[in-house]
């Protein structure tokens, strides 16, 4: 009986497991998995390396897509102080969201309080100045894709010439794990596009590594209390079953 | 109806006060968590973080003469913004604060004697007082007159007449330059 | 009579229940209400859907209170209650993970039926109002999946509405009908959004009455002989209101994981990327607890057969009372049918793997045996296995079973059912 319902749940656990990933399997090499500090149950978030993320995404990613989901105000969630934000808010020119006077909409330095601008006013305008493709907006990239912060780390770093044969279409690029290999977007990252605050060498491991931390922040902010909270219900419903437990063998010591 | 389960007639055994022990602790452990776990829901009704992000407003003051009075929208309420006349100033600080219903000078009401910023909404049930417009009713001081109930308030915002038990309130505000604030 | 007994708080409740016996209800129905003693673990899974019924129409209105049911905010209002709600990261989570635990509860408890012939006579009204609750959270969940408006919602709602375009004639009509329009867009999504909002209520009446038609003759066990008097019975409380408690301590911890840990693992990564009606996911998937349907549906190369048969196998569920002709209702004494009931629980894991790949391959040669085996489970093997198997001996009593490990030989019905007065 037992046996039965232990491989009647392999079943199912391995046809779940497959049904997930059959999806990305389809001759793509299997994605590396990366060391990230949110991994596991007890996993945070690294504050250094989201900021330097951040710095990737504003000095990189930026000039082709927005993160319409971020406030500037969720900074604060990185490390960086009230000041800071305001300074960091106050460098974008946002769209006022009332009209002037005159009936005109107006630009104004951006506050905490306002999204973080995207870099075309519409999905037309983005099309237009990059070949017709649309860069995807990025606030909640990590959670849209397929293994997640490995694949984002697995694209931008998987930039390659193209095997002997392949039919590279006009205009795109060969990239290893990017579903059908070609991508319309450019290499973003090259060693020292950037250069760190805090002195870390910007190779482009380090850069992808920093800004996928970054977007996993962006995309799942409350991680860090999900977990806490979750240690704290996993432990309180552990002793209650324990006492449930006894208190049911006590009752039932009656019935034998 | 003797409850056969909990039947202690004639003193428990060690088993059974155990066994009531264990029945006790365990439902007031999980009462706990259930009592737990009605926060979130509740707490998800309190303003969400982005309202309280909205929770300022600047006004550019440079436009208003004095003599003039401006209104502005603050979390959804109207603020009266005075740029008051010497007259208005003088008669506002010659008041004895002890005789008032809500006690307070205007010096404590104000950061530049010039500029008086309050909240428009009388503190009697929340009509919005006139005198903001040019022709409106300011009542007797010279302030404002709210029409709902007859409350009466002078060139401080204070209440001085009618059932309002509360002065207009001032909101936050600092002075971010010269001519502009920030409510909030 | 009034009662004088003292006690301010207990006269109140004794002037109420005298005149509206709630007290006295709960009293017979929840303390006093004989259970078979030898009811295993399998039985917790009734109580612990219940639960889970409320928990998902007490986070479910919480997040009414924040969602925007309109086509071009809704997406945004989800993301909204995530970052800026308090603590609306665990009600949309706690919401959605609900679902999942939900149709496991149902589904465990179902297949429990299955084995332990609970639909047989005299529990067929039981079971056919448990397969139309488990209808009901299917149109509830497909409905409740379109809400956020992503991409697998869009699609998956234009890809099922577009089903009913397979019925002869009318079929187009009435898919415009539902769609309110010429495609999938923000009239469907805010009638799809009144409708999961009450059917759960609809559900509730339900279970009230399953809850009635349970009471009338009281629950199965896993011998599947009938209470004959008080020695094969315990009051529900303390005996399984302790031990309903306990489960749900456990469920809750399977849950809390899910919920706390591993939020997104059974979802569609797709469904994060916003609604876009010009572009179709690669792979359109539905949630697990709907691939066994969508895999029948997608086995039948004929698009009206695939139709019928993939809602047929949820309407199958309603005759199994009358499918199944074997004279005794518990599997422990059916020697045959013990080892085929895991068959068709293999059936339905193979299902759902076929109908979470794409249709090439392997993947439809086990689709199709798969679904060809599962009419035949239904419409062969359980007319026949209980006419050609002799089932094993069944025991004098319940109490005799437990408490003797084993009693006199009885074929056949072991003694009317204890009848509620």
């Amino acid at each position: 009986m037992l046996i039965r319902i232990v491989a009647s749940t392999a079943l199912c656990l391995v046809s779940c497991v497959t049904a997930f990933s059959a999806r990305a399997a389809d001759e793509t090499p299997p994605l590396p998995h990366q060391e990230w500090s949110f991994d596991g149950v007890f996993g945070t978030y690294d504050r250094a390396s989201a900021q330097r993320g951040f710095q990737v995404y504003k000095e990189v990613c930026s000039a082709c897509h927005p993160v319409k989901h971020l406030y500037f105000r969720n900074l604060s969630d990185l490390g960086y102080s009230d000041d800071e934000v305001k300074a960091i808010a106050a460098s974008y020119q946002v769209t006022n969201e009332q009209p002037n006077d005159q009936g005109e909409m107006y630009q104004r330095p951006g506050r905490p309080s306002d999204r973080i601008p995207g870099p075309f006013p519409n999905d037309q305008a983005a099309r237009v100045a990059n070949n017709g493709a649309l860069p995807p907006d990025l606030s909640m990239i990590v959670k849209a894709r397929d293994g997640g912060p490995d694949y984002v780390y697995g694209l931008l770093t998987g930039y390659k010439e193209p095997p002997p044969g392949f039919n590279m279409l006009q205009g795109m690029q060969y990239d290893v794990y990017f579903p059908g290999h070609q991508i319309a977007m450019p290499p973003p990252l090259s060693d020292g596009a950037v250069t760190f605050a805090d002195g870390t060498p910007a190779t482009v491991p380090q850069m992808a590594h920093d800004v996928v931390t970054f977007l996993t922040w962006a995309a799942e902010p409350n991680l860090e209390p999900r977990h806490r909270t979750g240690f704290k219900v996993t432990l309180f419903l552990i002793v209650v079953a324990g006492l449930f437990y006894a208190a049911k063998r006590k009752i039932w010591a009656a019935a034998h | 109806m003797a409850d056969l389960a909990h039947s202690n007639a004639g003193g428990a055994h060690p088993g059974e006060t155990r066994r009531d022990f264990l029945i006790l602790t365990a439902t007031a452990i999980g009462g706990v968590g259930v009592a737990a776990s009605i926060w979130p829901f509740i707490d998800s009704l309190n303003p969400s973080r982005d309202t309280l992000a909205l929770s300022t407003t600047e006004v550019d003051l440079a436009p208003v003469q004095p003599g003039q009075r401006l209104t502005v929208a603050w979390r959804g309420k109207p603020v009266f913004i005075d740029h008051r006349t010497p007259e208005e100033i003088k008669a506002a600080q010659d008041v004895d604060v002890s005789s008032l219903r809500d006690p307070q000078s205007d010096a404590a009401r104000v950061k530049k004697p010039d500029w008086l910023v309050i909240v428009g909404v009388c503190t009697h049930l929340g009509c919005i007082p006139l005198g903001q417009k040019t022709g409106d009713d300011r009542g007797p001081y010279g302030g404002w007159f709210c029409p709902c109930h007859g409350s009466v308030y002078d060139t401080s915002g204070r209440i001085r007449q009618g059932p309002a038990p509360q002065n207009l309130i001032v909101p936050p505000y600092d002075f971010t330059g010269d001519t502009t604030i920030k409510i909030g | 009579m009034a009662d004088t007994r003292p006690g301010a708080g207990s006269r109140i409740i004794r002037w109420i229940d005298y005149r509206l016996p709630f007290v006295a209800m709960l009293q017979h129905e929840l303390y006093e209400y004989p259970t078979p003693r030898n009811l295993s673990y399998w039985w917790n899974f009734g109580s612990l859907s219940g639960i889970m019924l409320v928990v998902m129409i007490v986070t479910g209105i919480f997040l009414a209170m924040q969602y925007t049911p309109h086509a071009d905010l809704a997406f945004d209002s989800v993301e909204r209650i995530m970052r800026d709600v308090d603590y609306g990261w665990l009600l949309r989570y706690a919401h959605m993970n609900g679902a999942s635990m939900f149709f496991a509860l149902v589904y465990i408890h179902l297949f429990r039926g299955l084995y332990y012939g609970s639909y047989k006579e005299p529990r067929e009204l039981l079971w056919i109002l448990g397969v139309i609750i488990l209808i009901l959270m299917i149109a509830t969940a497909f409905m409740g999946y379109v809400l956020p408006w992503g991409q697998m919602s869009y699609w998956a709602a234009t890809v099922i509405t577009n089903l009913f375009s397979a019925i002869p004639l009318i079929g187009q009509r009435i898919v415009t009908f539902l769609w309110g329009g010429f495609t999938v867009g923000n009239p469907t999504l805010n009638r799809f959004y009144a409708l999961h909002y009450l059917l759960p209520f609809v559900i509730l009446a339900v279970v009230l009455l399953h809850l009635i038609a349970l009471h009338r003759f009281g629950s199965n066990n896993p011998l599947g002989i009938d209470m004959k008097g008080p020695q094969d019975t315990l009051p529900f409380h303390p005996y399984f209101t302790i031990k309903d408690l306990f489960g749900l301590a456990v469920f809750l911890l399977v849950y809390s994981f899910f919920v706390f840990y591993a939020p997104n693992f059974l979802a569609s990564s797709d469904n994060y990327i916003p609604a876009n009606p010009m572009q179709t996911p690669n792979h359109i998937v539905p949630e697990w607890y709907l691939l066994p349907y969508y895999a029948i549906l997608r086995s039948v190369p004929n698009k009206l057969l695939g139709v019928i048969l993939a809602f047929g196998s949820i309407f199958l569920l309603f005759v199994v009372p009358w499918l199944d002709t074997s004279p005794v209702r518990s599997a422990r004494f059916r020697p045959i049918y013990k080892w085929v009931f895991w068959l068709l629980v293999i059936d339905v894991s193979a299902l759902g793997w076929v109908g979470a790949n794409p249709p090439e391959g392997l993947v439809v040669t086990v689709g199709q045996i798969a679904t060809l085996y599962y009419f035949v489970h239904f419409l062969i093997l359980f007319p026949l296995l209980g006419k050609l198997e002799r089932p094993r001996p069944l025991p004098f009593s319940i109490a005799t079973a437990v408490l003797q490990g084993g009693g006199g030989a009885q074929l056949g019905r072991a003694g009317a059912p204890i009848a509620r007065p």
